[in-house]
């Protein structure tokens, strides 16, 4: 379960990120200003440059600027520092980047951040802390639902979407219903599980 | 990904303003972006067509016909209501798309145009999959490829879940662009292109598919069957879905199209033969999934796909008609 934040550091002291973000530093600063109009258009048309955007992250908005060509998991990650939502395959098959977006499931690596402006944007650490869990994030605990860990942020934001839409789930709704993730461990037993409990106490808003 | 411009018209006419022959349209990204970042697609500008409400909605006209805006997502057509009652066919296949997160954002305009998910085209070989003369896929691991239609250069199948259902329903779709709109029948959309010159479905750059539109299936009796591999996020190895008409207990006429099969999703008028003047019965159904698959070829490594199309037919004739599959 999510906890109190910890930047990734690496032997040398700079995280991957702060690695990537410093190397591409030179790319940003010969991008051109954006934000011209099509010619003889009434429709903006922004970039290739860095824009500025708003994205409402977990309640809170944040500003930042970005190339219209960074994904929404990009932003959080590299650009806001909310790490919970992980790249794994990049290419919305194994929903270890999976965040609400206005309330549904999405994989964040397939939505650009500068679509997600005005949108409500949950991640796993919008769910809950560590001191007052969501009963999903409760519930994988208590059914040991992760094993090395990678796919279960993703994996509690998409059972925690889920169980909004069926909260009383069969097993036939949870072999379709939780199938855009994927874990690699093998824990989706305990998974199962987790959902059932959550099911059984009283659904995620208990 | 390469860097690009980025436009978010709200209107049609807006977003005809900002494309142009390097532009490419976003509507889900499931597919684009995934595009993008392998290569595949470098467009200069990305058209961002999801604020278009002109595209949205799923509209049941006077006369029963059936009309769903390009840009409804796959849990819209779950939801439904009025999909649910008069084209369950539809219904059945978007529910084949077996993740949440893809269901959310993705529309129906977006199934019909993603790109094959043939492996030599994902990595970047064309949709021939052609590497010094010779044909990867032909001499490669087929496993996944064409059993129908395979003659050709080309031997990925059409990875798109809703069109055969929608074509058994004679689904027709509309497309806009700066020189007007036009109406087209949704298996004339369709095409399997001879080199890697040509794409595999006949939408011109700057033009936009606005809507599909369902004649009134009043009365058609209607399912889809798909064969999976794994019950999680995957495509299927092959669907078939079928609209039956009947005259009493005879059928009059059935349409059966699949999936997966072919270059392009497959209209077996050889299976549609075989079941007009029959009652719809465990043997009927089965001669029908025989005579789809009458001039199927296997490649070197697909043959079982074959065996998967005929149980497919059989089974979507069956369910259509309500009865034990």
């Amino acid at each position: 379960m999510p906890k109190p934040k910890q930047p990734e550091q690496t032997s040398s002291g700079i995280s991957r990120r702060d690695f990537f973000k410093s190397s591409t530093v030179g790319a940003v600063s010969t991008a051109l200003v954006s934000g011209v109009h099509g010619e003889g258009s009434s429709v903006e048309v922004l970039g290739p440059g860095e824009v500025g955007i708003k994205l409402n992250v977990n309640g809170k908005t944040r500003r930042l600027r970005v190339e219209p060509r960074v994904t929404l998991l990009d932003a959080l990650r590299s650009e806001l520092d909310v790490t919970g939502a992980k790249k794994v395959c990049d290419r919305s098959t194994c929903g270890a980047c999976t965040v609400l977006l206005d309330g549904k499931p999405v994989y964040a690596c397939s939505v650009l951040a500068v679509e997600a402006q005005d949108k409500q944007i949950v991640t796993v650490e919008g769910l809950g802390t560590p001191e007052k869990m969501h009963p999903v994030q409760k519930a994988f605990v208590e059914n040991d639902a992760q094993q090395c860990g990678f796919c279960t942020p993703g994996f509690v934001v998409a059972c925690a979407a889920f169980l909004e839409k069926h909260p009383n789930p069969d097993i036939e709704d949870l072999k379709k219903g939780l199938g855009g993730n994927l874990c690699r461990c093998g824990t989706y037993d305990g998974i199962k599980k987790a959902v059932k409990q959550v099911a059984a106490e009283g659904g995620i808003n208990a | 990904m390469n860097s690009f411009e980025y436009a978010s018209p709200r209107t049609i006419a807006g977003a005809l303003e900002v494309l142009d022959n390097d532009s490419v349209i976003l509507a889900g990204g499931t597919d684009l972006l995934s595009l993008m970042k392998e290569g595949l697609v470098a467009p200069k500008r990305v058209v961002n067509i999801k604020e278009i409400d002109e595209l949205k909605g799923i509209n049941v006209g006077e006369d029963g016909s059936v009309t769903i805006g390009a840009l409804v997502t796959l849990e819209e057509v779950l939801e439904s209501p009025d999909l649910a009652e008069l084209c369950p066919s539809v219904v059945e296949a978007a529910a084949g798309v077996r993740s949440p997160q893809i269901q959310s954002v993705g529309t129906v305009a977006g199934d019909l145009c993603q790109r094959p998910r043939c492996w030599y085209y994902r990595n970047g070989f064309g949709l021939t999959a052609m590497k010094d003369g010779k044909s990867l896929a032909r001499d490669g691991d087929n496993r996944y490829h064409a059993i129908l239609g395979n003659d050709g250069a080309a031997l990925f199948v059409n990875p798109s879940s809703l069109a055969p259902a929608l074509i058994a329903l004679d689904a027709k779709i509309s497309i806009v662009g700066k020189s007007g709109s036009r109406e087209v029948a949704l298996a004339d959309f369709f095409q399997t292109p001879s080199s890697d010159q040509e794409k595999e479905y006949k939408l011109e750059a700057g033009e936009i598919l606005t809507a599909i539109t369902i004649p009134s299936p009043a009365g058609k009796k209607v399912a889809t069957y798909e064969i999976r591999e794994k019950q999680a996020l995957d495509w299927p190895l092959t669907a078939a879905a079928v609209a039956i008409e009947m005259n009493g207990d005879q059928v009059s006429a059935a349409k059966v199209v699949l999936g997966h099969v072919a270059p392009v999703p497959w209209v077996s008028a050889e299976a549609g033969a075989a079941l007009a003047g029959k009652q719809v019965t465990a043997e009927s159904a089965a001669a029908a999934g025989d005579a789809a698959v009458k001039s199927a070829k296997a490649l070197s490594k697909n043959g079982f796909k074959i065996q998967l199309a005929r149980v497919a037919v059989k089974r979507a004739v069956l369910r259509a008609a309500g009865m034990e599959v």
